[in-house]
């Protein structure tokens, strides 16, 4: 790790302004990320940012049809809210999915979202319910949001303040381990929303989070695991790795949509 | 045994659990030393590459900077190997430099090019960034078939990457018998490379001392005198009294601590060049690209069957991989330690081995928990596995008709090896039992009826261990030998002190080894200390692997034991005015048979350092004994592990539901330790079989070089194991022990992988590669499909 400037906000806009007043500055959430590419002396930042000191980053709020997640939450609050596994369990189960008890006591779903690592969890819900992303300078749709292999439509210097998420009739999120890292090697989410059917595949895309719409066009017709069953993702559009081949990602995708639809009943 | 139940067969609780489950054991790197510097290591990028020039000028004036070492500057003896095999030619193996700083050119990633010293780690790392290395890549070789086509040289100054080619058995003889063969059943096996992945990292400190021109290493070692005598004598030229090796707690070691790093001669070598101690740690990516790897084979053998399924003969070929250098002990492991075993439990008269070794441009690869029994336990039993579906014999049936009769004793294998106890049927029997084979069918039943497939896989094995005997193992080609010492250190008010050449870094020496002393001089367990890892007290060792620290190392201890009850007996017998024939001794009281005259073993130790009225010419004062043990055979623990697995093939997910291990150990001394061991073992075994597999590209880069890509074993991989012993007593030590160290890891892969390839039969799957991860066993079953509908 390199030397930084440490700094503590209390609020967004100071976060804001220290971020723009730094030469090359970071914000951190749960630094379960960032703190380990430090240590490999993969980044250099001159100045960390703390975001854990604004309050009202932190917290659950169910309101009407919607759950909002602010942004410092971290993933075992999300596991472990009673609301949210009420409004959408899906949402409550991917949390407690994600990594280890350390990892879901630290990180937070801005942190993760934000990094937008393409075998992480959270893209996969916030694109498969169609989730909207707010900011310190404005509000962007999850199909916005996402833009590519460790790529948002973040600018340098915004913060993510929340998450809201639509409640959704039917939900649910399987996913394959990755048995080393234990990441999505394919993780999908399938809802069916008011705004329509929705399903996103997180581990698997060279371009990160995607949606299938022949899925989803597929179950909008007939919600059943054998409405997915003949629908494969090209393997040409897929990750390979030496864990997963562009096609066994493929096949997985088409097992683990089935499953997740059974899931959601 | 005494009250309480702290002897032999006791489960005592490990006492030094108490210092690590709270976090106060004390590892190398907890050790500080006054003035103490930090050293950073610069590796290899490249897996091949010649060094054209190193401009350390800008590091060596970054701040806190103290020195930067080169391979120019230090000039010293190459890392050695322990163990010399000739090829079949009869020529010796070729043993190329391994400098502790690369000569020129780099040979693996992680190779050593140049060390930082500097008051802090982070200093030394950032000078090191300054460090301006030029390389011209070479090409890598990293498939062992391709480095023995040449082309490539990993070292040029041998003109080949052939270590050795050796042999064991009458090839001709065997190609006989394979000529009159019923059936020949053949098998092409990969033994899949590990990376040992101990918890606690390397680390070494080295110190100078300018007055008395001593240095001290503090290493992660599992036989510190063997680094003393190596890095003494080989490396450095450190005569042993002026060198010092402190082993403390030791995290772990599988073997890998077993061999001497380079960093440990580099700390000791630059300690007396800056005067200051200089420490140094592994970072875990360090650990993946410099520990010893394990494994690394690639074998086809063939095994010949009359028509009632009895194994006639066994031919196998074997390619082994030993990295870009010889590590410590690299020669004996795919040989001595290998085709010697590959008569397993079985009767097979004629057996032939061809071991060809092979330098690549990868990490050196050592031995690893079971060491070369592992290999040849796997190949036996798939290839039994194997055979007895050919021949349309049940496994168990298979393995019954080749077993070595338990009244066959000593049994004399075609290679080498001489048995002296066991039962196989027995602990085949327990294990059958234990496992509810009977019950399997209608499991099986019920996971098809979910759309899973279920197996049953089995493993009957042997190995050997207790290494070794010397006069054995030097007739072999070991430049040492291979007993034990201990010293059994009674003091005045009675209490003692054992010091023994083990080393234990996760066994629970501290608790087995008090309990031999307990069992024998009747002392409580807060009575008695062990004390082990550090070279200016313990008289001498050899330290730790191949199962060998109860059979060697407690024999000795009981030897010890033995001279300080004979002396206190004639000590007992002068105060108490008796013959020495008429003590006798029992629950730590010496008595005078035919009289009620007794003292406790406190009073005659008393006595002894107290000696008033001794007749100095035929009773020495004091009881302080040595002494070392020397084995007269390996010891063969061996026994039946029975694995059942439920697959998916909709993802190619295979879950251990059940692992049975009945193993015989000989006499256990504590039942809960060796329960811990075979635990420990079994985790590993399995996480070799279905996840561990250490990948490098065709580059020469390491692609599972961290945990986000290498597959360790997690508790919710493992089902709740079964294990229990089913026990022979080894024949030719006194506490008829065996071993248990390795016995998890060697006896379980095979019943995995055959297990998982039980529960895949029906599919066409034929054989099924380790580790055995969804996406492997989902391909499998992809290409066996074709085949399986063409049959
Ligand atoms: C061992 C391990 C296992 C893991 N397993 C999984 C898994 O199975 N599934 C999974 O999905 N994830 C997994 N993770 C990732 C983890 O869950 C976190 O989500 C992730 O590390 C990022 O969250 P963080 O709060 O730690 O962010 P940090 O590491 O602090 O930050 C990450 C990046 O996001 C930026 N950032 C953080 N917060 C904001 C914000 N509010 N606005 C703008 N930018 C921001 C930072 O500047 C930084 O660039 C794992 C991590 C570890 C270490």
């Amino acid at each position: 790790m390199y030397a930084f400037d440490y700094h503590k906000p209390s609020s967004v806009a100071d976060a804001v302004s220290a971020l723009k007043g730094a030469d090359d500055g970071k914000f951190v959430a749960g630094g379960q990320t960032l703190i380990p590419t430090l240590k490999q002396r993969l980044a250099q930042p001159s100045d960390l940012i703390d975001l854990g000191g604004i309050a009202e980053l932190n917290g659950i709020a169910v309101s009407g049809d919607t759950v909002t997640v602010g942004a410092m939450t971290r993933h075992a609050a999300v596991a472990g809210s009673a609301d949210v596994a009420g409004a959408i369990p899906a949402l409550a189960a991917l949390a407690g999915g994600i990594g280890d008890p350390q990892v879901r006591n630290r990180g937070t779903i801005g942190g993760s979202i934000a990094n937008n690592d393409p075998a992480a969890d959270y893209p996969a819900a916030c694109l498969g319910l169609g989730a909207t992303i707010k900011t310190s300078a404005r509000e962007v749709s999850a199909d916005d949001f996402f833009t590519g292999l460790f790529e948002t439509d973040l600018a340098e210097d915004e913060i993510i303040v929340s998450v809201s998420f639509p409640k959704a009739e039917k939900a649910a999120y399987v996913k394959f381990d990755n048995p080393a890292s234990r990441y999505a090697l394919v993780g999908v989410f399938v809802a069916k929303t008011a705004g329509g059917v929705r399903v996103a595949v997180t581990g698997a895309g060279q371009d990160g989070v995607f949606r299938v719409p022949e899925m989803e066009q597929a179950l909008a017709a007939n919600w059943s695991p054998d409405a997915v069953a003949g629908i494969a993702v090209d393997p040409g559009t897929l990750n390979s790795d030496i864990h997963a081949s562009a096609e066994y990602r493929s096949h997985l995708i088409t097992v683990m949509a089935k499953r997740a639809v059974a899931a959601a009943g | 045994m005494p009250d309480g139940g702290t002897g032999i067969g006791a489960a005592v609780k490990r006492v030094e659990d108490k210092r690590f489950l709270t976090g106060r054991g004390t590892y190398t790197d907890d050790i500080n030393r006054p003035g103490q510097t930090y050293a950073y290591i610069l590796r290899s990028p490249q897996a091949h590459a010649k060094i054209d020039r190193i401009d350390t000028s800008a590091a060596a004036s970054a701040p806190g900077v103290l020195a930067v070492f080169t391979g120019a500057d230090m000039q010293v003896g190459s890392l050695p190997c322990g163990w010399q095999v000739h090829s079949k030619d009869g020529s010796p193996m070729h043993e190329p430099p391994h400098p502790p700083l690369a000569q020129g050119k780099v040979r693996c990633v992680g190779d050593q090019v140049a060390v930082v010293i500097a008051e802090t780690y982070a200093q030394a790392k950032d000078a090191a960034e300054k460090i301006v290395v030029d390389y011209t890549p070479l090409p890598a070789v990293v498939d062992m078939n391709k480095a023995l086509a040449g082309g490539t040289l990993v070292h040029d100054e041998i003109g080949t990457n052939l270590c050795y080619d050796w042999e064991i058995g009458d090839e001709g003889q065997i190609d006989e018998a394979f000529a009159k063969a019923a059936h020949v059943t053949k098998i092409d096996i990969v033994n899949n490379r590990l990376i040992p992945n101990a918890m606690e990292p390397r680390a070494a400190v080295g110190e100078y001392d300018r007055a008395t021109g001593e240095y001290t290493l503090y290493t992660t070692s599992q036989n510190p005198h063997v680094i003393r005598l190596l890095m003494g004598a080989f490396v450095l030229s450190i005569p042993e009294h002026k060198l010092r090796v402190v082993a403390p707690d030791v995290g772990g070691g599988f073997g890998s601590k077993i061999y001497h790093y380079a960093e440990e001669a580099i700390v000791t070598w630059a300690s007396s060049r800056v005067g200051r101690p200089i420490k140094w740690t592994a970072e875990r990516s360090e650990s993946f690209m410099s520990d010893a790897h394990g494994r690394d084979h690639i074998t086809h053998a063939q095994l010949a069957m009359d028509s009632e399924g009895k194994f006639l003969a066994l031919k196998v070929e074997t390619k082994a991989n030993m990295g870009a250098y010889l590590s410590t002990f690299a020669s004996c492991v795919p040989t001595y330690l290998y085709a010697t075993l590959l008569a397993g439990v079985y009767t097979t008269p004629l057996i032939y081995c061809n071991v060809k070794a092979i330098f690549t441009n990868t990490v050196p690869v050592d031995a690893y928990r079971g060491a070369g029994r592992p290999e040849a336990t796997y190949l036996i039993e798939r290839l039994v596995d194997r055979a007895a579906r050919e021949i349309g014999l049940s496994q168990v049936e298979i393995r019954r008709r080749n077993f070595i009769p338990a009244d066959a004793f000593p049994y004399q294998t075609p290679v080498a090896l001489q048995y002296d106890s066991g039962n196989y049927t027995a602990t085949l029997d327990a294990a059958l039992k234990a496992a509810d084979a009977d019950g399997f069918a209608a499991r099986k039943a019920a996971s098809e009826a979910k759309g899973k497939r279920r197996g049953l896989g089995f493993s009957t094995y042997l190995e050997a261990c207790g290494i070794a005997p010397s006069a054995v193992v030097g007739s072999l080609g070991a430049r040492a030998g291979l007993y034990e010492s201990a010293e059994v250190r009674v003091h005045p008010t009675g209490s003692v002190t054992v010091f023994t050449g083990a080393h234990s870094h996760g066994q629970g020496h501290e608790t087995t080894f008090a309990q031999l002393v307990s069992e024998k001089l009747g002392l409580p367990m807060d009575n008695i200390e062990i004390s082990h890892g550090d070279t200016n007290k313990v008289q001498f060792g050899m330290g730790t692997y191949g199962s060998r620290s109860l059979a060697v190392g407690g024999e000795a201890i009981v030897k010890a034991l033995d001279k300080i009850i004979a002396k206190a007996k004639k000590i007992a017998a002068h105060v108490m005015e008796a013959s020495e024939a008429d003590i006798e001794f029992k629950d730590g009281n010496f008595t005078v048979a035919g009289t009620d005259k007794s003292m406790a073993f406190g009073e005659v130790a008393l006595t002894a350092y107290v000696p008033h009225n001794f007749p100095h010419q035929e009773l020495e004062p004091g009881l302080d004994e040595k002494a070392f043990y020397d084995p007269l055979n390996f010891t063969f623990p061996g026994g039946c592990h029975i694995a059942e697995v439920e697959v998916d093939p909709d993802t190619g997910v295979v879950k251990v539901e059940r692992m049975t291990a009945v193993d015989d150990v000989g006499r256990v001394i504590n039942p809960m330790i060796v329960a811990g061991q075979i635990h420990g073992g079994l985790a590993q075994g399995i996480g070799q079989a279905l996840l561990e597999g250490c990948v490098y590209n065709e580059d020469g880069q390491l692609v599972t070089g961290s945990y986000m890509d290498y597959t360790m074993p997690r508790a919710d991989n493992l089902p709740s194991f079964s294990v229990g012993t089913e026990s022979t007593l080894c024949a030719h030590n006194s506490l008829g022990v065996k071993g248990c160290g390795e016995v998890g890891a060697i006896g379980s892969p095979p019943a995995v992988i055959n297990a998982v390839v039980d529960a895949l039969w029906d599919l066409g799957v034929r054989d099924m590669p380790m580790p055995a991860n969804p996406q492997t066993v989902w391909k499998t079953i992809q290409s066996a499909r074709p085949a399986a509908a063409a049959e």
